[in-house]
């Protein structure tokens, strides 16, 4: 993809400037409770401006090195997913009259026009999946369609992977390829500017882009080959149907079942995780009740319970629901690993597990 | 799907309880129609499918429709009284309002089904998906080859609708088999599991089989069934599974690849047959 301009640093507000300027409300990362999070983002000096980041199975630091860049870093524990299926949205209000009447009504609520500067690789790849899931079917969801109408997707190429990361072995990182806008390549002195769509191009027109110097563009490749050979983690394989289900009673199970908090925290984590349950809650008065959604767990007892019955009644079957689903049923659905590679199970996971060496092991077969 | 379904899928619609018949100690039926007669007009199903049954404060329950497709008065729910939502709908009394939604997924290939035999097989409590099937059937009776409803249940006192399962024998070209595990005194079936009904019950090449109950059971019926030459393409089964949305959103519902709300409940043996009575799955 050939560079459309170089935006030096000084201007980067010109950037979210314009995105206000044509009707967005603009989120990005920014250090919030010791994590980059994704949140409104008004001012550009509000960018984790030379945070760098360490994580591995179970742990996540973040320190200040001083440094000029304000993306090196790999993804804090949330990417896009909460800002488009969001945790907890209303579905429907129930209002019964005093003769016992009942009227529904199923309000969307009006989010209005977004804007997200700092998306990586991985979650491009996870909004592909969430938006076959939820828009792709035959009943599209109305919520999550409505957050992701207007949304604009500002990519930046992700140079700094995390020692949990394993993009490469799933294909969808660490340079964003598609689904984007615009995309970032940074650089010390600013950022060579990508338009990957009509309105990116016509967004970059508003900017003060100089040429990007061919220099400029090959720092990002050299940084992009960089993070390609940093990641150490990887999957067997891109499809790992077989190698799951026909090892449902390997010991492996057992053994990670074993280490299992099953707290849930992981699929929380999971840009691609899609679980929700939906619940009532009746005002106080008892004339009205409101049905939300919010997200669920496969590690819950509750997720498959029937009349007096629970389907996934221990660790070890949950466990190997959700790797068995997101490494394979995932395929059968959306016709790929619903596995983009983050590594945010294994950093957010309080007693470290690893997807990628409990996939390889139960892959290899009964031992 | 009723109303703007493409806007509001989830939408629930009052209804009114015309009826309430006690089936059991813990089934009942609710008799449900639509207050808005436009909605009630037009809402078509097919036997097999299911809708969301909204209590008001409580909940929603997936529940089968057991009514005749093309009674345009009425919309007959089978409910067994379990859960906070079932146990709180077995409360409700002619005249109270609920909410619904649907109807709902893949019901029985009853369209494949003219002209051949088919084979009924249940297990457990009162299976509802099934009676849709048998009711249908029996209003058509020219339309369809023979009809054979084997029904297995754990102990001879489980067995529910005693006298439909009289009535229903009565029609031509009709055999109903009844076993239970458990015998009691007076017991006028055969002891044993329902494949022991296999020997009496006229099963021909070529007949179309759809079962209902617990998975082991149907996992053990279809492998009985190859063995005495049914193909499995021709055999279907319904499942139950948790269910919150019914849109194939919530994920709660699935079975490997499988949404049950969308892409069944009734699914033919051949796409479950993996995990079929696989424990956790």
């Amino acid at each position: 993809m050939a560079a459309t301009g170089f935006l030096l640093r000084s201007h980067l507000q010109d950037l979210l400037d314009a995105l206000v300027a044509v009707g967005y409300r603009c989120v990005g990362p920014q250090v919030r409770d010791g994590a980059v999070c994704y949140d409104t983002l008004r001012e550009a000096a509000d960018l984790p401006w030379g945070w760098r980041d360490a994580q591995n199975p179970g742990t996540y630091r973040l320190r200040q090195t001083g440094g000029a860049y304000a993306f090196a870093w790999a993804n804090g524990p949330q990417g896009l997913k909460p800002l488009l299926f969001a945790p907890r949205e209303l579905l429907q209000t129930s209002i019964r009259a005093p003769d016992g009447g009942l009227r529904f009504a199923a309000p969307v609520a009006s989010v209005g026009a977004m804007a997200v500067v700092g998306v990586r690789a991985c979650d491009l790849a996870a909004l592909r999946l969430l938006d076959q899931h939820f828009i792709g079917g035959f009943v599209p969801d109305p919520h999550y369609a409505a957050r992701r109408a207007d949304l604009f997707l500002i990519a930046v190429h992700c140079s700094h992977p995390a020692a949990t990361c394993f993009c490469v072995s799933t294909g969808d990182g660490p340079r964003a390829e598609q689904g984007f806008d615009l995309a970032l390549g940074e650089t010390e002195a600013g950022f060579v500017v990508f338009a990957g769509s009509a309105a990116g191009a016509g967004l970059a027109e508003r900017l003060p882009l100089r040429p990007a110097q061919a220099a400029e563009e090959a720092f990002v490749d050299a940084a992009l080959a960089d993070a390609v050979k940093a990641q150490t983690r990887s999957l067997p394989s891109r499809d790992l149907r077989a190698g799951l289900f026909g090892n449902l009673r390997h010991p492996r199970w057992e053994a990670v079942a074993s280490r299992c908090l099953s707290c849930g925290n992981c699929t929380a984590v999971c840009p691609t995780c899609f679980c929700h349950g939906e619940g009532e809650e009746v005002a106080a008065d008892g004339a009205s009740s409101a049905r939300y959604r919010q997200w669920d767990s496969c590690f819950t007892q509750e997720h498959s319970a029937i009349h007096g019955m629970v389907i996934r009644a221990d660790t070890r079957q949950r466990y190997r629901q959700w790797l068995t689903h997101k490494l394979g049923s995932w395929h059968g659905q959306y016709g790929r690993s619903g596995c983009v590679g983050c590594g945010r199970c294994i950093t957010w996971c309080p007693v470290g597990i690893d997807i990628t060496e409990e996939a390889a092991a139960v892959c290899a077969g009964t031992p | 799907m009723r109303g703007d379904a493409m806007t509001e899928p989830q939408l629930l619609h009052e209804a009114v309880v015309i009826e309430r018949i006690q089936e059991s100690p813990v089934i009942f039926t609710l008799r449900l129609s639509f207050t808005d007669p436009e909605l009630q007009a037009g809402y078509r199903f097919e036997p097999g499918q299911f809708n969301m049954v909204g209590l008001y404060g409580v909940g929603q329950s997936p529940i089968s429709i057991v009514s005749d497709p093309q009674d345009e008065r009425l919309l007959d729910h089978t409910i067994r009284g379990l859960g906070r939502v079932t146990l709180g709908l077995s409360r409700l009394a002619a005249g109270d309002r609920v909410g619904l939604r649907g109807p709902y997924g893949r019901g029985w290939p009853l369209a494949q089904a003219q002209g051949r035999d088919i084979v009924l097989i249940t297990g457990g409590l009162g299976c509802a998906p099934a009676v849709s099937v048998i009711r249908y059937v029996l209003r058509r009776r020219e339309r369809f080859g023979y009809l054979t409803i084997l029904q297995g249940v754990k102990h001879a006192d489980d067995l529910i609708w005693r006298r439909q399962y009289a009535q229903w024998s009565a029609f031509p070209d009709v055999h109903v088999g009844l076993a239970a595990d458990v015998g009691a005194p007076g017991w006028f079936g055969v002891v044993g599991p329902v494949t022991a009904l296999f020997d009496q019950a006229p099963i021909r090449a070529g007949s179309l089989v759809m079962m209902c109950g617990p998975e082991i059971m149907m996992r053990v019926v279809a492998a009985e069934l190859v063995r005495r030459g049914i193909d499995e393409n021709d055999m279907w089964l319904s499942m139950e599974r948790n269910m919150h949305c019914a849109t194939g959103l919530c994920g709660h519902c699935q079975i490997g690849p499988h949404f049950v709300c969308r892409d069944g409940p009734v699914f033919r043996y051949p796409e479950l047959k993996a995990l079929l009575g696989e424990r956790g799955f």
